[in-house]
C-alpha cells in the first residue's frame, strides 16, 4: 500500500513538471505575455512542491502514526488480557502483531493466552489496514492538493525559477544539517544510555574500578557497582595501542621519509600503491589474518625460546593493528614532509649536509608538529579499531603489563556486551558507558591532532 | 658567548690555501657522515620491505587458505528410492514427498556399499562420510521428478568435509613403506594378528619408543616446573619473619609436600617409560598421537594398534578374504604420516575412502556451490550467495543515501554557504565526524535506526535488514563523502562560475550547469572509496544484529541479511578447517570487490584528470 | 702495457688555462668553466657556457628571467642534483678541480661553495642553532665554547651580531627579512667556504635592507669569491668588478663591470642595460 503510495507521488510529482511547463509556454507562446521564468523552470517548480509535499507528508506520517498504532493497540486489549502483568501484554501485543503480518509466532502461553491474541490480531490488522490507507491516502491527496495549486500559481510573473532554486537551496542547507543531526543523535543515544548507566553505577567506580565484569551478579536489571571496574579495559586498550604504534610509527614514517626524499620514480610507483592497498584492506581480514597466522606464529617462536604466550595475545593483536596503520601514519607524514618547503632543503644543501642530516636536523623538526598529530590520528585509530581486537584478543579482563598473555579491550567489550546474550537491557548500560568513554578520548586526539595540523599549516603558508 | 674570534675564522683560512674542508680530520668526519647516511637510507628501505612483507604475508595466508575451498568431493553410489521409504502414502503428494526418508536411502545405500560395516560405532562413522546437503538434493531431485521413485538411481551425494579434505590432501594420504618376508594374517575379521618372517616393523617399533621417549621427557620437564614451586615455597618459609601466623607456615609446608609427591609421581613415570623404550624388542601400544598404521593383506585392511619387531596386532577395516600366509610382495604396509589425533578424519573413514577410489566411486570437481549456496551450520554446504547478495543491498541503500546527501551537503559547503559561524560548526562537526569509530556508528545505529525501523514501520520487522545495515553504513560514509566532494569542487576553477554567472545564469544554474559536471568525476571517485570502506565494514554492522544466520539469499533491502565481511567473521569463529578455508575463499572475494572498485576509481581519476 | 708508449694525457686532467680576460690584469682565478650545457629534460637551458672567476672578487652574473644566470649558479655547487630531470654537460673545475668529476663529494663542495637563496630561508629554529648546523654537521668545532665563538663570529661577519645578540635563543623565523637574509649569509659563512653564491639574494627585500647586504658584500669580497645573481644592474654595478651577462642560455659577454656598462661590445648586451629587453 505504501509502495503504491509512494509511486503515485512520484508519477504526480512527473504530472506536475509536465503540466505546469505546457501551461507556462502556452502563456509564453501568447504574444504580448513576456514569462519572467523560462517553462522548464515552472514545471520544476511545481514537481518540487508536489514530491516534496507528498513524500514529506509519507514520512512523517508513518512514522507518526506508528506510536498512535501502539497506544491504540494497548488500549483494545482483549478483556481477559486486562490482568496480565505488562510484561506479558507486552509479549502479547508482540505475538499478535507477528501473527497479524504472518511472521513466525512463538508458541502461546495457554490456551487463554491464544484465543487473546488471535483476538488482538485481528483488531490489529484491522489498524494496520486503516493506518495503510489513511497514511497512503493522505499522502497522495495532499499531494495532489499541491500539484493543483503549483499549477495555478503558473503566470507571467510568477517567479518559478527563484522559487525552485530557496527551495533547492534549503534542500542543500538540510543535507548538510544531516551531518550535525548524525552527531547529535550519536551524542544523545550515547548520553541517555550511559546517565542511565551512572545512576544505579557510581562513575568513579567505573572509570577506577579494576574487576570487570559487568554481567555477573546482575540481580533484577541491576548491575553490581563493584564489577563494572574499566581500568582492566583501559589498561588492554592502552597496551594493544602502544604495541601498534611501536609497529606503525616507525615503520610509517621511515617508509614516509624514504619515499619523498629517497624513492627513484619507479620505487615510488610500485610502493606507494603497495601502502595503499594495505590501507584498503578490511580489518576483518587483518583480524582473520591475526587469529589465523600472527598470532600462532607468535605462539610458537615465544615458546620455542622458553615462554609462555597466550593463544589470544596482545603482542598478535598489537602488531597486526600496527600493520594496519602503517600506511595511515606513512601516507599522513608523507603529507607534512611533502609540505617542508624546498628552500629549507636547499638551505641546508647548500652547506653541505647529507640527505640524511638535512632529514634528520632540518625537515623533521620541521614537520614535527604534522607528524604529532599524524601520530595522534593513528592513536584514536587504534583505540577506536574493533575487529582486530574482537577476532585476536581476548576476552577476559586480565590487569597485566605482560604483552603476551591475553588483554581484552574496550571496543571487544563492547562487542561482547551487544552482540551476547545477555538481556539487552541489562547489557546495553556498560555497553553505551564504554562506547561514550571511546568516543570522548577519540574526539578528544581528533580536537588536538586537527589544532596541531592547522597550526602547522600557518606557519608554511 | 664569548667575544673571541675562533682560531679558524682567520682570513688566510677563508682565502682558500688550506680549507678547512679539505683537512685528514674533515675526510674521516666525512666519512663517518656518509655511513650515517647509508644507514639512514637502509632504514627507509627496510621500513618498506616490512610493510611489502606485511602485505605479501597476508596476502600469501589468504590465497594459501582458500584454495581448499574451490573444490568439493562426490559420492557416486547406486541408491534405492523405495516407495515405502520415501512416499509411503503412495500418491506422490509433494507435501509427503518432502517428508520421504531421504536419509533413510543415502543410508541403505552406503550399507549395500560396504556390507562388512556391521558395528553401530562403524556405521554412523559410515553415515558421517556423507554431508547432510546429499539428502537435500537427492529430495529435491526427486520432487523435481517423482517418476524415479521406486527405481534405483545413481546418484553423486556431497562428502562431509572431512572426507573433502582427506580427498585434497589435507589430512594426510596413505604412503607405502618397504617390508618383506611372507605374512600370515591370524584370522579374517575383528581384533587380528599379522606374523611376519622379518623385522619388517622395526622401524614402527622404534617410532613408538621414541614417543615414548618424547613423552617420558614431557614428564621429566613437567617434574622441574614442580620443582621450581617447591623453591618458591621454600623460600618463602625461609624469609616468613619469626612473629608470623604459624598457620602460614604449615599451609606453605603442606604445599611443598603436595609439589613434592606430584615430583616424585611424574619422575617415577618418566623412568618406567625410558625403561619401557631403552629395551630393546617387545609389544607395544602404537597411540593416536603417532602416524597410522594400516597393513593391506588378502584383500583387506588392518589398522595396526600394537606392535613387535615381526608381528602386529590391529582391528580389521575391511575383513580379510583368507587366513592364508601372504607371498613376500603381495601385501603392503601403509602409514598416514598425520596421526589420528591431529586430524578429523577417523582411520576407518580414510580406508573406506580409499576403498571408494579403487572403485571410482568418489572424485572431486570444481565447488559451484560455494558461490551459489546461502549460509549453512556445515562447512560443505556452506556459501557465499547470500551474504554477497546482503552486501549488495546495503550497499544500493548506503549509495542511494549517502551519495545525493553527501553531494548536496559539499554543494551548499563550498558554494552557498555563507561564512558564518553555523558553517564553521558544520565543517569542524564533519571532520570530527570522519573520525568517529565505526563501532560508534554501530551503537548509534542501535539506539536510533533499529528504534525507528524495528517494530515496525511498513508493518514489518527491519532489524537486521540490508535496510537497516544501509543506513548505518551511509551516516558512516557521508563525512568521507563530503569531504572528497567538497574538495572536487574547490579544484574547478572560480573562472568557471564566473564566466557563467557573466553570462546571466543565477547562483544555482552555474553551480548545477557548470561546476557540478566538472566535479562529478572526482565527486565519483570519492564515493566509490568511500563505498569500499563500506563494504568493507563490519563493526557497526554486528552492533545492530546482522549477525544472525541467514540461510536464505535476501531478495531485497527489506529482507533479513548478513553481508560479507560478518560472514568473514562468523566464518572465522568457526573451528573446522573446511570453514577457515571458506573464510578465506569469502576474503578473496570481498578483496575481488574492492580491488574492482578501486580499480574504477582510478580509472575514473585517470580518464578524466584535468589539470587547470 | 707496453711503458714505452706515450699516452696522451686526457685534457681533462690538466689544468685548463684560462681564457685570456679582456682586463690582462694577472688575477687568481678561482672558477673556470668549458662549454657547460644544462638540459632540464629536453629543454635546454645552458648553451657552451665558458667563463672564469676569479677569486676575492664579486662576479655579478646579470641577464633577462630565465636566462640560464641561475642556472650556472646553481651548477657551481651543484645544487641542481637535487633536480632529477637536471643534466649537466661541460666542465667546471674549482681550484683546478672538476667538480662534476665523479670521485668528488658533493657534500664536501657544498662545505666549500656557500650558497645564499633567492627566499632567505631561515631553519624554524633559534638563530643560534641556524648558524651552529653548520659547523655542527660538518665538525668544524671541538666544544662549546668554539662553538659559540663561530657563531658570534659569523653573525658579527655578517653585520647581524648588534642587532641579535640579546636574542640569539629566538626563532631565526622572527627576524625581518633582511635580518634573515643576512642570517642565511652569517650561516653561509659558519661554515667556511672559500666561495659564497648569491642567488638574487636582495629580490625580497626593501631598500634599506639591501644597502645593508651590497655593503656586507664589499667587506666579504676579502676573504671570498662571491657569484652573485641578480636582477638589478644597478646593483651589479655597484658590489661587482665582474659581470656576466646571459642570454637565452648563452654566455654573450663576460668582463670588467665597469667596460659591461659603460661599453659593451654585443649589441644584446646594450640594450639589455639600455632597457630594451628584459
Amino acid at each position: 500500500m505504501i509502495a503504491l503510495a509512494a509511486l503515485t507521488i512520484v508519477v504526480l510529482t512527473g504530472l506536475a513538471y509536465v503540466a505546469s511547463g505546457r501551461q507556462a509556454s502556452a502563456l509564453g507562446a501568447q504574444a504580448g505575455v513576456e514569462l519572467h521564468s523560462r517553462p522548464t523552470y515552472h514545471g520544476l517548480y511545481a514537481a518540487l512542491v508536489t514530491g516534496l509535499v507528498g513524500f514529506g507528508v509519507l514520512i512523517v506520517a508513518t512514522i507518526g502514526t506508528r506510536a498512535v498504532l501502539d497506544s491504540q493497540l494497548r488500549s483494545a486489549l482483549p478483556e481477559e488480557a486486562q490482568t496480565y502483568t505488562v510484561l506479558k501484554q507486552d509479549r502479547l501485543i508482540s505475538d499478535a502483531k507477528a501473527k497479524g503480518d504472518g511472521s513466525i509466532v512463538s508458541r502461546p502461553l495457554d490456551n487463554d493466552y491464544r484465543v487473546a491474541r488471535d483476538a488482538l490480531a485481528e483488531t490489529y490488522v484491522g489498524y494496520k489496514r486503516t493506518r495503510e490507507w489513511g497514511v497512503a491516502g493522505l499522502s497522495v491527496l495532499l499531494g495532489l492538493i499541491a500539484l493543483v495549486l503549483s499549477y495555478r500559481r503558473v503566470s507571467p510573473q510568477h517567479r518559478a525559477r527563484n522559487a525552485s532554486e530557496g527551495i533547492i537551496r534549503g534542500t542543500l542547507f538540510v543535507s548538510a544539517g544531516i551531518a550535525i543531526l548524525t552527531t547529535i543523535g550519536i551524542l544523545f543515544s550515547l548520553i541517555g544510555e550511559t546517565l542511565k548507566f551512572f545512576s544505579g553505577v557510581p562513575i568513579y567506580k567505573f572509570l577506577f574500578g579494576t574487576h570487570w565484569s559487568p554481567l555477573s551478579g546482575v540481580f533484577e536489571g541491576q548491575i553490581n557497582p563493584s564489577t563494572v571496574g574499566a581500568i582492566p579495559l583501559f589498561a588492554g586498550t592502552f597496551m594493544i595501542t602502544i604495541i601498534a604504534m611501536l609497529v606503525a610509527v616507525p615503520i610509517g614514517l621511515m617508509a614516509a621519509i624514504y619515499l619523498s626524499d629517497y624513492a627513484s620514480k619507479r620505487v615510488r610507483s610500485i610502493a606507494k600503491p603497495l601502502l595503499e592497498i594495505l590501507a584498503g584492506i578490511p580489518t576483518v581480514v587483518y583480524g582473520f589474518f591475526a587469529a589465523i597466522t600472527v598470532a600462532p606464529v607468535i605462539r610458537r617462536t615465544g615458546e620455542a625460546m622458553g615462554l609462555s604466550v597466550a593463544s589470544e595475545s596482545a603482542l598478535a593483536a598489537g602488531v597486526v593493528m600496527g600493520i594496519m596503520i602503517i600506511p595511515f601514519i606513512s601516507s599522513l607524514s608523507d603529507d607534512v614532509i611533502n609540505a617542508v618547503p624546498q628552500s629549507l632543503r636547499d638551505g641546508s644543501y647548500g652547506i653541505g649536509a647529507t640527505k640524511a642530516e638535512t632529514i634528520t636536523k632540518v625537515v623533521l623538526p620541521a614537520a614535527l608538529p604534522g607528524i604529532v598529530s599524524a601520530v595522534l590520528l593513528g592513536v584514536s585509530r587504534a583505540v577506536g579499531e574493533t575487529m582486530i581486537v574482537v577476532m585476536a584478543a581476548g576476552q577476559g579482563a586480565n590487569l597485566t603489563w605482560n604483552p603476551l598473555e591475553a588483554v581484552t579491550t574496550v571496543t571487544v567489550q563492547i562487542v561482547a556486551l551487544i552482540t551476547g546474550d545477555a538481556e539487552a537491557e541489562t547489557a546495553a548500560g556498560p555497553a553505551f558507558a564504554l562506547g561514550f568513554t571511546l568516543l570522548c578520548i577519540t574526539l578528544v586526539l581528533n580536537m588536538i591532532a586537527l589544532r596541531v595540523v592547522q597550526k602547522y599549516r600557518l606557519q608554511y603558508e | 658567548m664569548n667575544m673571541h674570534q675562533s682560531p679558524e675564522m682567520t682570513p688566510e683560512n677563508a682565502s682558500g690555501r688550506t680549507s678547512v674542508h679539505k683537512t685528514d680530520d674533515a675526510k674521516r668526519r666525512l666519512k663517518k657522515r656518509y655511513a650515517f647516511e647509508t644507514r639512514f637510507k637502509f632504514f627507509g628501505i627496510f621500513a618498506i620491505a616490512l610493510a611489502a612483507t606485511a602485505l605479501f604475508w597476508l596476502l600469501s595466508t589468504v590465497v594459501g587458505k582458500s584454495l581448499g575451498a574451490f573444490h568439493e568431493t562426490y559420492i557416486t553410489l547406486p541408491v534405492e528410492l523405495a516407495a515405502e521409504k520415501i512416499d509411503a502414502k503412495g500418491n506422490r503428494d509433494p507435501k509427503d514427498i518432502r517428508a520421504g526418508n531421504f536419509s533413510g536411502a543415502i543410508k541403505a545405500s552406503l550399507r549395500q556399499a560396504f556390507p562388512y560395516i556391521t558395528k553401530r560405532r562403524d556405521k554412523l562413522k559410515l553415515y558421517k562420510m556423507v554431508s547432510n546437503g546429499a539428502e537435500l538434493s537427492l529430495r529435491e531431485r526427486v520432487m523435481r521428478d517423482p517418476s524415479i521413485i521406486g527405481t534405483t538411481q545413481t546418484v553423486r551425494l556431497l562428502a562431509s568435509d572431512d572426507v573433502d579434505l582427506y580427498m585434497k590432501g589435507y589430512e594426510g594420504s596413505l604412503e607405502a613403506r618397504d617390508v618383506s618376508g611372507v605374512a600370515t594374517p591370524l584370522g579374517t575379521t575383528g581384533k587380528v594378528r599379522i606374523i611376519v618372517e622379518s623385522n619388517s616393523f622395526s622401524s614402527i617399533l622404534a617410532r613408538v619408543k621414541d614417543e615414548l621417549r618424547d613423552k617420558a621427557q614431557r614428564f621429566r620437564d613437567q617434574a622441574r616446573r614442580e620443582a621450581r614451586g617447591i623453591r618458591v615455597f621454600q623460600r618463602r618459609i625461609d624469609t616468613l619473619p619469626s612473629d608470623a601466623d604459624p598457620a602460614l607456615r604449615t599451609d606453605y609446608e603442606g604445599r611443598i609436600t603436595a609439589y613434592e609427591n606430584r615430583r616424585q609421581s611424574l619422575i617415577e613415570s618418566a623412568q618406567a617409560l625410558e625403561k619401557k623404550a631403552n629395551t630393546p624388542g617387545g609389544t607395544e601400544q602404537v597411540s593416536s598421537a603417532l602416524p597410522s598404521f594400516f597393513l593391506a593383506i588378502n584383500g583387506g585392511v588392518v589398522k595396526i594398534t600394537r606392535v613387535s619387531p615381526d608381528a602386529v596386532e590391529g582391528q580389521t577395516l575391511v575383513p580379510l578374504s583368507s587366513d592364508a600366509p601372504a607371498a613376500d610382495g603381495s601385501w603392503q604396509l601403509l602409514v598416514n604420516p598425520q596421526s589420528e589425533a591431529g586430524r578429523r578424519i577417523r582411520d576407518a573413514q580414510t580406508t573406506w575412502v580409499e576403498e571408494l577410489r579403487k572403485a571410482g566411486a568418489i572424485d572431486t570437481t570444481f565447488n559451484t556451490r560455494f558461490f551459489t549456496a546461502a549460509d549453512s551450520r556445515e562447512a560443505e554446504t556452506a556459501g557465499i550467495w547470500s551474504s554477497a547478495a546482503g552486501s549488495f543491498w546495503t550497499m544500493l541503500v548506503t549509495f542511494f543515501l549517502s551519495f545525493p546527501i553527501g553531494v548536496a551537503a559539499a554543494i551548499y559547503l563550498e558554494q552557498f554557504a555563507p561564512k558564518n559561524r553555523i558553517t564553521d560548526f558544520i565543517e569542524v562537526n564533519i571532520n570530527n565526524l570522519a573520525a568517529v569509530p565505526s563501532i560508534v556508528f554501530g551503537l548509534l545505529g542501535l539506539a536510533v535506526v533499529i528504534e525507528f525501523l524495528g517494530n515496525d514501520v511498513f508493518g514489518r520487522d527491519l532489524r537486521s535488514t540490508a535496510l537497516a545495515g544501509g543506513i548505518v553504513l551511509a551516516l558512516m560514509s557521508l563525512p568521507t563523502i563530503i569531504i572528497a566532494s567538497r574538495a572536487a569542487i574547490k579544484a574547478v576553477p572560480p573562472s568557471i562560475k564566473e564566466a557563467a554567472l557573466g553570462v546571466g545564469a543565477s547562483n544555482v544554474q552555474a553551480v548545477f550547469h557548470h561546476v557540478l559536471p566538472l566535479a562529478m568525476p572526482g565527486i565519483l571517485t570519492g564515493t566509490i572509496i568511500a563505498m569500499a570502506q563500506a563494504l568493507g565494514e563490519t563493526a557497526p554492522l554486528l552492533m545492530i544484529g546482522m549477525v544472525a544466520f541467514i540461510t536464505e539469499v535476501p531478495g531485497s533491502p527489506m529482507d533479513n541479511a548478513s553481508v560479507l565481511p560478518v560472514q568473514i567473521f562468523r566464518w572465522s569463529d568457526f573451528p573446522e578447517r573446511a570453514f577457515e578455508m571458506r573464510t578465506a575463499a569469502a576474503i578473496l572475494l570481498l578483496l575481488g570487490f574492492l580491488v574492482i572498485m578501486n580499480a574504477i576509481a582510478v580509472l575514473l581519476r585517470k580518464r578524466f584528470e584535468r589539470r587547470w | 702495457m707496453d711503458a714505452l708508449v706515450e699516452v696522451p694525457t686526457p685534457a681533462t686532467t690538466t689544468p685548463m688555462k684560462p681564457i685570456a680576460s679582456p682586463e690582462t690584469e694577472q688575477q687568481d682565478v678561482k672558477i673556470v668553466s668549458r662549454n657547460v650545457d644544462v638540459f632540464y629534460g629536453d629543454k635546454q637551458a645552458l648553451d657552451k657556457v665558458s667563463l672564469d672567476i676569479n677569486a676575492n672578487e664579486v662576479t655579478a652574473l646579470i641577464g633577462p628571467s630565465g636566462c640560464g644566470k641561475s642556472t650556472y649558479l646553481r651548477c657551481l655547487n651543484r645544487m641542481n642534483d637535487t633536480i632529477s630531470i637536471c643534466r649537466v654537460d661541460g666542465t667546471i673545475e674549482i681550484e683546478g678541480e672538476d667538480i662534476y668529476d665523479p670521485g668528488l663529494d658533493v657534500v664536501e663542495l657544498r662545505a666549500r661553495v656557500g650558497m645564499v637563496f633567492q627566499k632567505p630561508n631561515p631553519f624554524p629554529k633559534s638563530i643560534y642553532e641556524n648558524i651552529a648546523y653548520g659547523p655542527r654537521i660538518h665538525g668544524l668545532t671541538r666544544d662549546k665554547q668554539e662553538l659559540d665563538s663561530l657563531v658570534e663570529a659569523s653573525l658579527q661577519r655578517a653585520g647581524l651580531w648588534d642587532e641579535v645578540k640579546d636574542r640569539v635563543h629566538e626563532p631565526g623565523t622572527g627576524l625581518s627579512g633582511g635580518q634573515q637574509q643576512r642570517l642565511c649569509i652569517a650561516r653561509a659563512i659558519a661554515t667556511q667556504p672559500d666561495i659564497i653564491l648569491m642567488d638574487e639574494p636582495c629580490s625580497a627585500l626593501d631598500p634599506i635592507a639591501t644597502a645593508k647586504i651590497e655593503e656586507l658584500m664589499h667587506e666579504l669580497r676579502e676573504n671570498y669569491t662571491i657569484v652573485i645573481v641578480t636582477h638589478s644592474m644597478a646593483q651589479a654595478q655597484r658590489v661587482s668588478q665582474r659581470t656576466a651577462f646571459f642570454h637565452l642560455g648563452e654566455l654573450v659577454e663576460f668582463g670588467d663591470t665597469e667596460q659591461i656598462f659603460k661599453n659593451p661590445s654585443d649589441p644584446r648586451t646594450e640594450s639589455y642595460i639600455s632597457g630594451r629587453i628584459g
